[in-house]
C-alpha cells in the first residue's frame, strides 16, 4: 500500500551509490526509488537520455550499462552501484560525432529527434550483441525503440551502413 | 531564384544536436532552485469533487505545496481568457483547478510540488479525493441520438459543409449502380514521443522564461498572459526543440497552465512533466461514423454523392473537424450533399491530429470508390481518372496546381500496378494471400501571415529568425536553405533561430503551412538584405556591377555575379567592407496575395499504392510495399521531404491496422493509455516504402511555390491498405483499425 512507509524513514534511506557515467565516476546519495533515468536526467543533467513513457515500453531512455542496452527508466539507480553507464553524450559530441551518430544524420534517421538517443544507444547495444545479420533482423531487434515520427527506414539505413562499414573494416 | 540548395538532399542542420543529446526539449532546462511538480488526475468522468485532502501529501519530506481548486491563487474567471488561437470560439475551454467540476476522466485536479521529482510523485499518490458522480456518456453509438448539425465555422479555416449541389437524392434513386455503406473510425491519440512538459524559470526580476512543448510560442505566451494578467514583456516563451506533436501541441496544454500557476505563487522555478497516460486526455482524433451513398452509371461515372458524417466531441467545446467535405471535393459529381454532425460526450475535447478530418474523411470516400470500382468492374485508377475534377468541386474554384494525374501514372509505373489481378484471392506467397490496392490523397496548402528577420553580419554570417517551431518537420533546415539560396551562402554560414517569442511572429506550426508561410517570409527578408548588399557592391569604386540592376545578378558562392557575364562579380566580403562592417538587417512580413490567389484553391495531392500480405490462418497483415507519389509543389529539402512522407505513411499503417483508444464506458475512461496497449507501428511493422515527388510548378500558391508536406503523406494510406486487403482476401472492412479478428 502506498503510504505505509513511515515518512521520516524515507529520508534516511538514501544509499551511497557509485556510478561511472561516460567515464566520470560519481558517488551520490540516492533514494532507492530513484530510477537510473531520473538520476541521469535530473541529478547529472545528462538530458540526452529521454523519457517517453517511464514504463519500459518505448526505448527512449535506452542507455548502455556495462555495454549492454537497457531501459534506464526500468532500472533503479541503486541497483547499478559500481556499474559503468554510457549515455548518448558519451558516444560523441555535437562537434565530434561517432560514426553511428553521423550515420543517423546522413540517413535522416529521425525527425523530431526525441527517440534518437535511445535508438542510437540501442543500435550500439544491438551491434555488440551481434545477432543481427539481415535487414529484417535489424528491424526486429530495433523494435523496442518506438519512433512516432516513423523514421524507421532511415534508422535501418543508418544501422545497415555501420554494419557494412564495420564488415569492410574487419576484412581489411 | 537559383537552386544550388533548393530541392537537393540536405542533412538537417540541427541533426548533430539531436544525435548527440545536445538538443534541449522543454523538460531539459535547469535553474538553481528548480522545483518539480506532478499533476493529479481525477478518477471520474463527470461530476464534482466533494473533498480533497492534501495533508498526507504535505508530510512527504521535500513537499512544498499542493494546489487544488480550493487554494489556487487568483486566475482569470472569463472563458475568453482561456481561448487560444486554435480553440473553438464558442466553447468554454478547460480551466484547470478552477472549481470542483469534472468534465472528463483524468482531468487534472491537483498539482503536487516538491524539491525533487521523486517527492512530488510520491505526494501525488497521497492526495485523497472524494467525488459526487453524475451520469456520463462516452459511447458514441448511444450518444448519437443527441447529434447536432454543424451549420457554421467556429475555428479559423474549419468550414461547415457547403450547400448541397444538384439533387443528390433523386440522382441516387435513378442511378443504376449504388454503394451505400457506413464507415467507422476510432478515437486515436497523437502520442508524440516526448512527454508534455513545461519548465518555468522564475527570474530575479519576477519575469518568467517558459520552456514549453508547443507548436506556437506565441499562442502559449498569449494564453499565459491572458489568464494570469501578465504583460507580454514579463513572459518569454521558448521552444527550440519539440519532440513531436502532430497537432497535440497546437493548443496550450494544462501543464503550461499548472507550471506557471505554481511558479508564480511560489516565486520559484518549476518543472512539470506529464505522464504518458495523462497525455491520453490532451486531445485526440475524434471517432467518426460516415454514411456514404454513391450513385454511378455502369462505367463508374459518379451521378450522386452523399456523406452524412458524425463525429464525437466534448461537452464543453463544440470542436469539429472537416470530414464529410472531403467526399465532395475531388471527384466530378453534379449532385452532392455533405452533412456534418457532432455528438457531445463526457470526454476531453478532441484536437487536430495530423491531417485532421482528411485522415478519416478521405479514408471513407477512397474506400467507397474502391467498392464502386469492384461494383462496376473498373480498374481503381481508371475509375478515378473517369471522375477526375479539374476544379475544386466544393468551392467551384480552379486549382492553383494539381498534378495528380502524374501521381497516378508515375506511382502506378513504379509500383508495377499492371501486375495486379483484380479478382480477390488470386495470389499467394507461402501461407499469405497477396493483395494490391490504391487510393488518392488530398490536403490543403494554405499560406498564413508570417514574419521573419534576416541579419547579415560583417563576417558574412547570415542569421534568420522567426518565432515558428520545428517539431521534426525540418523547419530549421528549410529556413537555412532558403536563406543560403537567397544570398549565395553555404549552409555553414547560416544560423537559424526559431521557437522564441522574442523573434518575429509566425503562425501556429501546423496545417502544412509552415514552409509556405515562414518560408515566404524568410525569402522576402533575405531578398531585402540581398538588395542592400547589391547596392553596396554596385557602389564600390570601379565596381564591375556599376551599371547592373538587382535583377541582373545572382548570389552564388559568396559572390554577387552578373548573370549574363559571370566573369563580372563582386565578392560578398568586398560588398560588406563597402558597408563598413555594419550588419545588414531586414524584417519582412509576408501573407497570401489575395489578388493573385483570387478564384483559386490550393491543395497537395497523392496517389498511394500498397501491397499487403495477409496470413490466411492468423489474419495478420504485413504492409510489404508502399509507393506514394506526391504532388506537393516545389520541394525545398528533398531529404526531409521524403522523411515527412515516410512518416505519414507509417502513421497510415498505424491508422489502418493498429491504432484505437478503447474506452471502458462504465468508467468513461480510456483503458489502453500506454504504449503497451495503444499500438503504434514499430520498426518491424514497416517495410519497403518508396516516395516519388512529381514535378509541380505553382506560382499562385505562394511566392516560393512550395506546399507543406506534413499531412499529405498520411492521407489515403489507410484506404489504400484496406483496399489492398480486400484484393488479398475478398473481405471489406469498414471499421478501423483492420485487426485480425475482422479478417478471420
Ligand atoms: S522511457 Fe524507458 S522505455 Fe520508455
Ligand atoms: S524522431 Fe521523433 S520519435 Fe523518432
Amino acid at each position: 500500500m502506498v503510504g505505509k512507509l513511515a515518512l521520516e524513514q524515507r529520508k534516511d534511506l538514501a544509499v551511497a551509490t557509485t556510478l561511472t557515467v561516460n567515464g566520470n565516476t560519481h558517488t551520490l546519495d540516492v533514494e532507492p526509488w530513484t530510477s537510473l533515468l531520473d538520476l541521469l536526467r535530473e541529478r547529472l543533467q545528462l538530458t540526452g537520455s529521454k523519457k517517453g513513457c517511464d514504463h519500459g515500453q518505448c526505448g527512449a531512455c535506452t542507455v548502455l550499462v556495462n555495454d549492454v542496452r537497457v531501459n534506464s527508466c526500468l532500472c533503479l539507480a541503486v541497483m547499478h552501484d559500481g556499474d559503468a553507464v554510457t549515455t548518448i553524450e558519451g558516444l560523441g559530441s555535437e562537434g565530434n560525432l561517432s560514426p553511428i551518430q553521423q550515420a543517423f544524420v546522413d540517413h535522416d534517421g529521425y525527425q523530431c529527434g526525441y527517440c534518437t538517443p535511445g535508438q542510437i544507444c540501442s543500435a550500439v547495444g544491438m551491434l555488440k550483441e551481434g545477432h543481427a545479420k539481415t535487414e529484417a533482423d535489424v528491424r526486429e531487434q530495433m523494435s523496442g525503440n518506438v519512433c512516432r515520427c516513423g523514421a524507421y527506414p532511415g534508422i535501418v539505413a543508418a544501422v545497415r551502413h555501420i554494419m557494412a562499414t564495420s564488415q569492410t573494416e574487419g576484412a581489411r | 531564384m537559383n537552386t544550388h540548395l533548393i530541392g537537393t538532399d540536405v542533412n538537417r542542420i540541427d541533426g548533430p544536436a539531436k544525435v548527440s543529446g545536445a538538443a534541449k526539449y522543454a523538460a531539459e532546462f535547469f535553474a538553481p532552485d528548480l522545483l518539480y511538480a506532478v499533476a493529479v488526475s481525477g478518477a471520474i468522468a463527470h461530476g464534482e469533487i466533494d473533498t480533497i485532502d492534501t495533508a498526507e501529501a504535505m508530510k512527504v519530506p521535500g513537499a512544498v505545496e499542493v494546489f487544488t481548486h480550493k487554494n489556487r491563487p487568483h486566475v482569470s474567471w472569463f472563458n475568453k481568457s482561456y481561448l487560444d488561437e486554435d480553440a473553438p470560439v464558442d466553447g468554454k475551454p478547460l480551466r484547470p483547478l478552477y472549481d470542483a467540476k469534472i468534465f472528463f476522466s483524468s482531468q487534472p485536479i491537483a498539482l503536487c510540488v516538491a524539491e525533487t521529482f521523486e517527492a512530488a510523485r510520491y505526494m501525488s499518490r497521497l492526495v485523497q479525493v472524494t467525488y459526487t458522480s453524475l451520469t456520463h456518456q462516452t459511447d458514441m453509438k448511444i450518444a448519437v441520438q443527441e447529434a447536432k448539425k454543424v451549420t457554421s465555422s467556429n475555428r479559423d479555416g474549419i468550414e461547415a459543409p457547403p450547400k448541397p449541389r444538384g439533387n443528390s437524392a433523386r440522382a441516387y434513386a435513378d442511378a443504376p449502380v449504388k454503394i451505400a455503406k457506413g464507415y467507422l473510425s476510432p478515437t486515436e491519440i497523437h502520442n508524440p514521443m516526448e512527454l508534455f512538459a513545461t519548465t518555468v524559470i522564475y527570474n530575479d526580476d519576477h519575469t518568467l522564461t517558459i520552456y514549453d512543448k508547443t507548436q506556437s510560442v506565441t499562442n502559449s505566451q498569449m494564453y499565459v498572459c491572458n489568464i494570469f494578467g501578465l504583460s507580454k514583456n514579463d513572459v518569454r516563451v521558448e521552444s527550440p526543440f519539440v519532440g513531436g506533436a502532430f497537432g497535440s501541441a497546437l493548443r496550450p496544454q494544462y501543464q503550461l497552465f499548472l507550471a506557471t500557476l505554481a511558479a508564480k505563487a511560489l516565486k520559484r522555478s518549476v518543472r512539470l512533466t506529464l505522464t504518458r497516460d495523462q497525455m491520453f486526455t490532451l486531445g485526440h482524433r475524434p471517432e467518426t461514423l460516415q454514411e456514404i451513398r454513391l450513385g454511378a452509371n455502369q462505367d463508374g461515372q459518379l451521378l450522386a454523392l452523399h456523406n452524412e458524417s458524425m463525429q464525437a466531441t466534448s461537452r464543453y467545446e463544440n470542436y469539429f473537424e472537416v470530414i464529410a467535405n472531403w467526399s465532395g471535393l475531388s471527384y466530378l459529381c453534379e449532385n452532392a450533399t455533405m452533412e456534418e454532425k457532432t455528438v457531445s460526450m463526457d470526454t476531453s475535447t478532441p484536437g487536430d491530429m495530423r491531417a485532421p478530418g482528411a485522415a478519416q474523411g478521405v479514408w471513407a470516400i477512397e474506400t467507397a470508390m474502391d467498392e464502386l470500382a469492384v461494383a462496376t468492374g473498373s480498374d481503381p485508377v481508371d475509375l478515378r481518372l473517369r471522375n477526375y475534377a479539374d476544379k475544386d468541386q466544393n468551392h467551384g474554384k480552379k486549382y492553383s496546381s494539381k498534378e495528380l494525374k502524374a501521381c497516378y501514372t508515375q506511382g502506378a509505373a513504379r509500383f508495377r500496378w499492371n501486375e495486379r489481378v483484380a479478382t480477390p484471392r488470386s495470389e499467394r506467397r507461402g501461407t499469405a494471400l497477396v493483395g494490391r490496392g490504391m487510393a488518392g490523397g488530398v490536403w490543403e496548402s494554405p499560406q498564413m501571415p508570417a514574419a521573419a528577420k534576416a541579419t547579415l553580419a560583417a563576417d558574412g554570417t547570415l542569421t534568420v529568425a522567426s518565432g515558428t517551431a520545428d517539431i521534426g518537420t525540418g523547419t530549421y533546415t528549410m529556413m537555412a536553405i532558403l536563406a543560403g539560396e537567397a544570398l549565395g551562402l553555404p549552409l555553414g554560414r547560416v544560423v537559424v533561430k526559431l521557437g522564441d517569442t522574442e523573434l518575429p511572429v509566425a503562425p501556429l506550426e501546423g496545417g502544412s503551412w509552415t514552409v509556405a508561410s515562414v518560408g515566404s517570409a524568410v525569402s522576402k527578408a533575405c531578398k531585402a538584405v540581398a538588395e542592400r548588399v547589391f547596392t553596396l557592391a554596385a557602389g564600390i569604386n570601379e565596381s564591375p556591377l556599376k551599371h547592373a540592376s538587382f535583377q541582373d545578378v545572382d548570389f552564388l558562392n559568396e559572390r554577387i555575379v552578373l548573370r549574363d557575364d559571370p566573369s563580372k562579380f563582386v565578392t560578398l566580403q568586398s560588398a560588406l567592407e563597402q558597408g563598413e562592417g555594419k550588419p545588414i538587417e531586414e524584417k519582412a512580413d509576408s501573407g497570401p496575395n489575395m489578388f493573385k490567389q483570387h478564384g483559386y484553391k490550393s491543395y497537395t495531392h497523392s496517389a498511394v499504392f500498397v501491397e499487403v500480405e495477409v496470413d490466411e490462418d492468423f489474419g495478420t497483415v504485413s504492409v510489404c510495399r508502399v509507393v506514394s507519389a506526391i504532388a506537393g509543389g516545389r520541394i525545398i529539402n528533398h531529404e526531409a521531404a521524403q522523411s515527412q512522407i515516410i512518416g505519414g505513411i507509417v502513421w497510415g499503417i498505424g491508422m489502418a491496422l493498429q491504432e484505437q483508444a478503447e474506452t471502458d464506458h462504465q468508467f468513461g475512461r480510456i483503458m489502453n493509455h500506454n504504449f503497451a496497449e495503444y499500438h503504434v507501428p514499430v520498426n518491424a511493422d514497416v517495410h519497403d516504402i518508396d516516395v516519388i515527388f512529381v514535378k509541380e510548378e505553382d506560382d499562385i500558391v505562394n511566392p516560393i511555390g512550395a506546399k507543406g508536406l506534413g499531412e499529405i503523406g498520411l492521407v489515403g494510406v489507410a484506404a489504400a491498405i484496406g483496399n489492398a486487403i480486400y484484393n488479398a482476401t475478398g473481405v471489406r472492412v469498414r471499421e478501423l483499425p483492420i485487426t485480425l479478428d475482422k479478417l478471420i
